[in-house]
């Protein structure tokens, strides 16, 4: 599904990403944990395209393609998605808008005909209630003066919608009560099936005792400095990142 | 500059212009010696500091002479916004019934030409024309009156309510390639009565003109005027449009300004809140692209007490253009308990686009309350990532946040038939989707 090769990346002149290599197969849920600052959020970028980093070296293959030469919108439509660390907010445009013109690119890119408004309204109906969020949602400026969990809960219903072939959520559990947590995870499990992958980065392992992962990578200095099962988890849990990190020299 | 007018003036003086009740051609005389006193407003005035009239100032725009037009009903038809609406049009400044279309008014409701109403009605005319619009220091409209043709004039009587909109068009195509054009309009809101005014100007192709165009309209106590300015002129056209106004107590004078066309508009958009409570809204939009310029001048005189007045513009700006907003507000001593704001925005969708933007308020009264804020950004790199990254294409999430942009504005036209023409007006022009 997804193959990270010796990956790395710059914003600017700063090097993020310092050789980064992750294989995700079909049907498989990875965790990236590690320390503030490491390059999770860049790595979760640079999967969905952002333009502001540069790949310098190595590769992504996406589903047998060159994940690095799609611009963004292509890797969208081709099944990447990425619930933003911090939702962007867009004034003027409601949800119900953006949802269905999202959905719409998504089906033209798969040749399949776009659906009208009602038909939309339906397709909806069953989402938001799987995220729990009110039908008066559809009608605001997309994440304009939402909440945190709000915005949270708006890319879960996104992703919902949009059903991923590969799903990268950057610490969607941050800030978040055990009622949306759940809320969050449940969006995640439902859309688990053998054809699918998910990435989650995240800060805690709270969340992974609702998403339970397959692998968990820790990422550290912009390269992942240890793999392992779900028990690593725990193991941070328990210990910390420091046991981890090179040594200081003296 | 304004020596090439006076002999135009006098070859009008003598024949077209010289008819009329015999109040007309002094009017005319007077307004155009103080145009000629006046000249052309220079950068040096503070009123036209960042906007400069000189390509029209160097040019000589000719009097265009009346002629058939070959135009038809369906040519306008992208134009028309509302085909139902009452509606009355004029090509190259001269009314063109079968293009027109009359429809029932209630009974008490006049909607007239300017030279109907002189026929008619001469010392009600008398009475309102020139009353509002005072030339002595605006040289454009010194030059509207002294030349103005044909216009239209409104007088809802006291207390009736036109419930839709009447739609005034000016329509220019190539037969004026270098002409100027003065039309008037005259509106008399008699005391709680209501009407929605539509004013499209629209250039057909590439005509080069000057659209020097005078509005004056008088809200009566109680009296609500809703005015749409639509402006489409051609792209090498020139704009200047002035609309001034006088507000009763408890009236309501809502306008909105729309700006796409024309190589340079001026437009001017003056209000003076005379009586107790009441509120004004000027709101508008302009787009440009290319080399075009625009500028809107609006000024808010608080003149009674509890008055209140809200300004909202939006500016897009592509290409070299240029725009420009000042918006002034006066507060009388004795109007206290005034309450405004004016607020700006202008998205800027090129590095060679620049916006120079202007609030000035005079503030003479002790409790009020008075707001500005000007903004000038670009288009949100983030929430364009944040887009395509759900599947958008570039192109479309470009459109869509500057759609976004415009929306906050477009949302104060009350009437839909228009709001939804201007908003698919806005989606297009930067994309080929199309807005459902
Ligand atoms: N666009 C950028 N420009 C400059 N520095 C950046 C940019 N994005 C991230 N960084 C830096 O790269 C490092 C990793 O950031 P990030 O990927 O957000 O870490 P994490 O998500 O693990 O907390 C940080 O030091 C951050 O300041
Ligand atoms: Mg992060």
């Amino acid at each position: 599904m997804l193959k990270i090769t010796n990956l790395h990346a710059t914003a600017g002149t700063k090097e993020i990403l310092k050789g980064i290599t992750l294989t995700i197969n079909a049907g498989e849920v990875h965790a990236i944990m590690g320390p503030n600052g490491s390059g999770k959020s860049t790595l979760a970028q640079v999967i969905a395209g952002h333009p502001g980093y540069e790949v310098t070296k190595g590769s992504i293959e996406y589903q047998g393609k060159d994940l690095l030469d799609m611009e963004a919108e292509e890797r969208a439509q081709a099944g990447v998605f990425l619930a933003f660390q911090y939702p962007v907010e867009i004034p003027g445009v409601t949800n119900a808008y953006f949802l269905r013109a999202a959905y719409n690119e998504l089906r033209k890119a798969r040749d399949e005909d776009e659906v009208d408004p009602i038909e939309f309204l339906d397709i909806m109906e069953e989402k938001l209630a799987l995220v729990e969020m009110d039908a008066t949602m559809m009608q605001r400026s997309v994440n304009a003066g939402f909440s945190g969990g709000e915005k949270k809960r708006n890319e879960i219903l996104q992703m919902a919608v949009l059903e991923p072939t590969l799903a990268v959520l950057d610490e969607t559990d941050s800030g978040l009560d055990i009622d949306a947590l759940r809320i969050v995870a449940e969006g995640v499990n439902k859309l688990r099936s053998p054809e699918r992958s998910t990435l989650v980065v995240t800060h805690y392992q709270r969340l992974l005792n609702y998403i339970v992962p397959d692998h968990v990578h820790v990422l550290a200095g912009g390269r992942i400095v240890r793999s392992g099962g779900k028990e690593l988890a725990h193991e941070l849990e328990e210990k910390g990142y420091d046991w981890l990190l090179e040594p200081v020299p003296a | 500059m304004t020596a090439p007018y006076t002999d135009q003036f006098e070859a009008y003086a003598s024949n077209g212009g010289g008819e009329g009740p015999a109040w007309l051609p002094t009017l005319r005389k007077r307004a155009f010696d103080r145009f000629s006193d006046l000249g052309f407003p220079t950068t040096r005035d503070e009123d036209w500091h960042f906007t400069s009239v000189t390509p029209i100032a160097e040019r000589t725009f000719k009097a265009l002479k009346p002629g058939p037009t070959t135009l038809t009903l369906s040519e306008l038809r992208p134009w028309l916004v509302d085909e139902s609406w009452h509606r009355l049009v004029f090509v190259n400044g001269q009314l063109e019934p079968a293009l027109s279309q009359f429809t029932e008014l209630p009974a008490a409701v006049q909607v007239s030409t300017l030279s109907e109403a002189l026929r008619e009605e001469p010392e009600w005319v008398e009475k309102h024309l020139g009353s509002l619009a005072a030339f002595d220091k605006a040289a454009f409209t010194a030059l509207n009156t002294a030349f103005m043709q044909d216009g239209v004039v409104v007088r809802v009587p006291k207390s009736e309510v036109v419930d839709t909109p009447l739609h005034i068009v000016h329509v220019v195509d190539a037969q004026a390639e270098g002409a100027a054009l003065h039309p008037r309009l005259v509106v008399v809101a008699e005391p709680l009565s209501q009407i929605t005014l539509v004013e499209s100007f629209v250039g057909l192709g590439k005509a080069s003109y000057l659209m020097n165009a005078v509005a004056e309209v008088a809200v009566g106590n109680g009296a609500r005027v809703d005015h749409y300015k639509v402006q489409r002129e051609s792209t090498e056209a020139f704009h200047v449009g002035t609309t001034q106004v006088t507000q009763g107590r408890d009236s309501m004078y809502h306008s909105f300004s729309y700006a796409a066309g024309a190589a340079l508009s001026r437009t001017n958009i003056y209000t003076r809140l005379a009586g107790e409570g009441g509120e004004a809204r000027l709101n508008g939009m302009y787009m440009l692209d290319g080399v075009q310029h625009a500028d809107h001048q609006t000024f808010v005189e608080h003149l009674a007490e509890s008055c209140a007045s809200r300004e909202l513009y939006k500016g897009i700006l592509d290409g070299s253009s240029h725009g420009v907003f000042n918006g002034k507000v006066y507060v009388d001593p004795i109007a206290q308990k005034t309450d405004g704001k004016q607020t700006n925005k202008a998205l800027l969708l090129s590095d060679r686009a620049r916006v120079d933007t202007k609030p000035q308020l005079e503030i003479f009264a002790d409790d009020v309350k008075c707001t500005h804020g000007a903004t000038i950004g670009r288009i949100d790199e983030s929430a364009l990532f944040y887009l395509q990254s759900r599947g958008i294409p570039l192109e479309n999430a470009k459109a869509l946040l500057t759609y976004a942009f415009a929306a906050e504005a477009l949302e104060t036209i009350e009437i839909d038939a228009l709001r939804v023409e201007l908003e698919r007006g806005v989606f297009e022009r930067f994309t080929h989707t199309r807005l459902e």
